[in-house]
């Protein structure tokens, strides 16, 4: 498969592949990395938006 | 039979919609009064230093990010839902709405931390709509996407509540 990169598209059996999450109560993050000869040469990144905006609407009493 | 007194659940959705004007506005013809078309929303990116927050009124491009293939105020959000909404109770209700695609950068390179995504309402003079944080990122030759919550009063992106 071919990877877009810094250096154009390169076969992604070249290059050194990194993945990670990051996942608490805001949202989830899975990144992928891959670096050829020690340089980050691709980043992608996806965001899973787990709050929303939610404000509290109010009416007040009459009287 | 006893009245309870509410705001209107439908009325929190019909704001969104703009179907209320409550007082003297200005804004961007939408065509037709009767069929007004759909306002524009965009999402830009923002740096990790930069200070959006509730009293963020409209986009700007400081502090925004900047790299190859991203071009300044960000990418037009698919929306092909409109808001609604839904009582759960004779008081309380929820009106909400969601983006109906993620929202993605295509092969862009930020290289410099962003954390934000700023949602706009480019129609009508860049007002502001909402602030959404993440954990820092950067992107290099990527795409960078955000995935959208499901369009529920649980989870939508977008909620106004009552109790």
């Amino acid at each position: 498969m071919l990877i877009t990169t810094t250096n154009g598209d390169m076969e992604e059996s070249l290059l050194e592949k990194l993945e990670g999450t990051v996942d608490n109560d805001n949202e989830l993050i899975t990144w992928v990395e891959y670096r050829y000869e020690g340089e980050l040469v691709h980043r992608s990144a996806k965001v899973v938006l787990k709050k929303a905006v939610s404000p509290f609407v109010e009416v007040a009493s009459l009287g | 039979m006893a009245n309870t007194q509410a705001l209107c659940t439908s009325f929190m959705s019909e704001l969104m919609l703009g179907q209320h004007q409550l007082g003297a506005s200005t804004i961007t013809s939408r065509t037709s009064l009767t069929s007004p078309t759909t306002d524009t929303v965009k999402a830009a990116l923002f740096l990790a230093t930069a200070t959006l927050n509730a009293s963020t009124t409209a986009y700007s491009a400081t502090g925004e990010v900047s790299g190859t293939n991203y071009v300044a105020g960000g990418v037009t959000v698919t929306n092909a839902v409109a808001p609604t909404s839904t009582n759960s109770s004779t008081t309380a209700g929820v009106a909400y709405w969601t983006p109906s695609a993620s929202i993605a950068y295509t092969t862009v390179t930020l290289s410099t931390s962003f954390d934000t995504v700023l949602l706009y309402n480019s129609t009508q003079s860049n007002k502001a709509i909402s602030v959404h944080t993440f954990t820092a990122q950067t992107v290099v030759a990527g795409t960078f996407t955000i995935l959208m919550p499901s369009n529920t009063t649980a989870a939508a992106l977008i909620r106004f509540s009552t109790t």
